[in-house]
C-alpha cells in the first residue's frame, strides 16, 4: 500500500530594494529579520542532521560532508512549523509537513502573507524609500533562475530507479497544466524564437537525474536527506517546478505528483511504459508548444502529446482510485478531488486553454500579455511585455498583476490567516509550532527531525522527531496541555 | 490507452452542441473582451512607469 503522501514546498523568492546599494543577501536578512522582530520571538535552524550531498542513488559526493552551513545568516522557524530564512542570495519559505494538497496551498498562500507582512516590516525598519520588494517567479529573465522545490515521503522498499523512469514523463509534460509562464526564452539559442511559454524554469534543465541544483539542472534530483526515518523513507526532491501563484495550479501540482508517486509505490503504473527518447529536449518542446498538440517521441516508437500523456497517467489513476481508493491523498476525500480537478483541467486544455484563465498561471498570464500587446499593437520583445511578465508576480497587493484578476481558490481567507501562526494538526509539524508557541525562550534550536531544549541547567536535549506523522495534534495534545514548563515536558517524554 | 482513444472519437458531437450554442457564446466572448479590457485599463495604471529599466535592473543571482 502507497504511505501517506506527506508533502512540503520551499519558495524562493526574487528580492529587490533595501537600504542603499542592492544587496540581495543584505536585503534577504533584513526582510526576515524585520519580520522576526515585529512578529515572533526567533528561534535558529539547527543544522546537525543536514547532509545535502547525499545521493539518491547510493553514494556521498566527495567533500559535500559536512554541508555547507552559511549560519551566518539568517535562519528562522516558525510558529506554523515553517522554516524562513536566507539561501544563498534569496529569502525563502519552507513550509510546515501536511497531509494534502489543499493544505499546502493553504501554507503556501500563508507564506506569501508572511512575506507581504515581512515587506512592511522591513520598510518600518528601514524607512521609507529602502522598501524591500518580493517577487514569487523563478527567473530573472536574464538566465538566473530560483527555485520553488516540493518535497514528498515516499516508501523507501521503492527502487529509486523505478521512481525515476515513471516520473521523467509525468514531470516533463506537468508544466501544461503547472507552468507559471514566461515571455520570451532564456534558453542558449531561443532567443528571438520564442514569444511565451507555459513555464518559468524549462529553460533551465540540462540533465534527466542529478544531485545539482544550481548549474546542470536535473529533471529528477538526487538529494537523499530523508528528514526521517531513513529505513522507511526517503524524501523525494522535486526542484523542475514553477512558483505558482494560482492555488488550482498549486494544488494540481502537489496533488497530482503524489497522486503519480503512489501509484509508483503500488506498482500500478509497471506496465505502462511512456520513456521519453530525449526528455530534457522535449521539456522545452512542451513547454514552447502553445498549441500542446506537438508529438513527442516515446522509446516504444510511439509519437504522443504532452497532453496525451497526461491523459494517459490520468486514466491509469482514475481505475487507481476505482480499485484502491485514494486515502493516502489527504484525509477529507482530497484524492477525489484532485483526480477530478485534474480531469475537468486535461478537458479545458484540449478544447480551449483560455477557459482556463481563471485557474491556470500560464493562461492567466497569456490572456493579459497577449491583450495588452493587442490593444497597443506592440511586437512580443517590447519591454512593457517584459515588465508585466515580471509584476504579475510581485507580491505587493497594489502592484502585483495577478492580484487584479479574478481567480478560483482552494484556500478561505480564514485559514490563510490561521495558517501564518498555526500549525498543521496532523503531522510532526505540530508538535513543533506549538512548542515554539509555548516555549520559544528555551528552545536552542529546531529542525526538521528534531528540537533542541535549553533549559539553563543541564547540557542542551534534543527531542527527535523522525516520524513525519508523529506529534500530531492527536498524539501530543494533552502531552502538552498537561506540562506547565519544557522541563516537565522532557520529563515526561522520557529525552 | 484505449479509454482516452475512445473519448476523442467523442468530439465530432461536442462540437455540434457548440454551434447550437453560437449566439450565447458570441455574447459571452463579447462580455468576456469587456472584462478584459476594463483589466488591462487597470494594468495600465499600475504597470512600472520605465519597463526598460525596470526589466535591465532585475537581476537574481545565486538561486537554485
Amino acid at each position: 500500500m502507497a504511505i501517506p503522501k506527506v508533502c512540503g514546498i520551499e519558495t524562493e523568492f526574487g528580492i529587490m530594494g533595501g537600504a542603499g546599494e542592492h544587496n540581495p543577501i543584505a536585503a534577504s536578512s533584513a526582510l526576515i529579520n524585520a519580520y522576526v522582530n515585529e512578529f515572533q520571538r526567533r528561534v535558529g535552524w539547527d543544522f546537525e542532521d543536514e547532509a545535502p550531498g547525499n545521493d539518491a542513488r547510493g553514494f556521498a559526493r566527495e567533500g559535500s560532508a559536512p554541508p555547507e552551513v552559511e549560519t551566518n545568516l539568517v535562519n528562522t522557524v516558525l510558529t506554523n512549523g515553517a522554516r524562513y530564512y536566507v539561501d544563498h542570495a534569496h529569502p525563502e519559505y519552507s513550509s510546515p509537513e501536511c497531509t494534502s494538497a489543499r493544505a499546502i496551498v493553504i501554507f503556501d498562500r500563508a507564506g506569501e502573507r508572511i512575506l507581504i507582512r515581512s515587506m512592511a516590516a522591513a520598510e518600518r525598519m528601514l524607512g521609507a524609500g529602502q522598501g524591500i520588494v518580493v517577487y514569487k517567479n523563478n527567473s530573472d529573465r536574464k538566465g538566473n533562475s530560483y527555485g520553488c522545490h516540493e518535497n514528498y515521503l515516499v516508501d523507501r522498499a521503492v527502487p529509486f530507479a523505478k521512481l525515476v523512469h515513471h516520473l521523467i514523463p509525468y514531470l516533463v509534460t506537468r508544466q501544461i497544466f503547472a507552468g507559471a509562464g514566461k515571455v520570451g526564452s532564456e534558453a542558449p539559442g531561443s532567443s528571438g524564437t520564442v514569444n511565451f511559454q507555459l513555464s518559468q524554469r524549462a529553460d533551465f534543465f540540462e540533465e534527466e537525474v542529478g544531485l545539482e541544483t544550481t548549474l546542470k539542472r536535473p529533471i529528477v534530483n538526487t538529494r537523499d536527506e530523508p528528514h526521517s526515518d531513513g529505513q522507511k523513507y526517503r524524501r523525494l526532491h522535486v526542484i523542475l517546478g514553477d512558483a505558482n501563484l494560482s492555488e488550482v495550479a498549486t494544488y494540481l501540482k502537489v496533488g497530482v505528483t503524489s497522486l503519480v508517486l503512489a501509484m509508483i509505490e503500488d506498482d500500478w503504473v509497471a506496465d505502462t511504459d511512456l520513456t521519453l527518447v530525449a526528455p530534457v529536449q522535449a521539456l522545452r518542446r512542451v513547454s514552447y508548444d502553445l498549441t500542446l498538440g506537438l508529438p513527442l517521441d516515446l522509446a516504444d516508437g510511439r509519437k504522443l502529446s504532452g497532453l496525451d500523456i497526461q491523459w494517459a497517467l490520468h486514466d491509469l489513476a482514475a481505475k487507481y482510485a476505482h480499485e484502491r481508493g485514494l486515502e493516502c491523498l489527504g484525509p477529507d476525500g482530497d484524492g477525489d478531488e484532485v483526480l477530478r480537478r485534474w480531469g475537468a483541467v486535461l478537458e479545458g486544455l484540449e478544447s480551449d486553454p483560455m477557459t482556463l484563465a481563471d485557474q491556470l498561471d500560464w493562461v492567466a498570464k497569456y490572456r493579459i500579455v497577449d491583450g495588452y500587446r493587442e490593444r497597443h499593437q506592440l511586437s512580443w520583445d517590447d519591454h512593457r511585455l517584459a515588465a508585466m511578465d515580471l509584476q504579475y508576480h510581485d507580491l505587493r497587493p497594489e502592484r502585483s498583476l495577478f492580484s487584479r484578476l479574478d481567480m478560483q481558490r482552494i484556500s478561505t481567507d480564514a485559514e490563510v490567516e490561521t495558517a501564518m501562526t498555526e500549525p498543521p494538526r496532523d503531522t510532526r509539524a505540530y508538535f513543533r509550532g506549538k512548542c515554539l508557541q509555548r516555549w520559544a525562550s528555551s528552545i536552542a534550536a529546531a529542525n526538521w527531525d528534531s528540537l533542541v531544549f535549553d533549559l539553563g541547567t543541564d547540557p542542551l536535549r534534543r527531542v527527535p522527531m523522525m516520524e513525519p506523522l508523529r506529534g500530531t495534534a492527536a498524539h501530543v495534545d494533552s502531552l502538552l496541555e498537561g506540562c506547565r514548563s519544557p522541563a516537565e515536558l522532557l520529563e515526561r517524554l522520557g529525552s | 490507452m484505449p479509454e482516452r482513444e475512445q473519448k476523442k472519437r467523442q468530439a465530432p458531437p461536442r462540437e455540434e452542441t457548440t454551434e447550437e450554442a453560437a449566439p450565447a457564446g458570441t455574447e459571452k466572448g463579447e462580455k468576456l473582451k469587456a472584462e478584459l479590457d476594463d483589466l488591462l485599463d487597470e494594468i495600465d495604471e499600475v504597470l512600472e512607469d520605465n519597463a526598460e529599466e525596470f526589466v535591465r535592473n532585475y537581476v537574481q543571482k545565486g538561486g537554485q
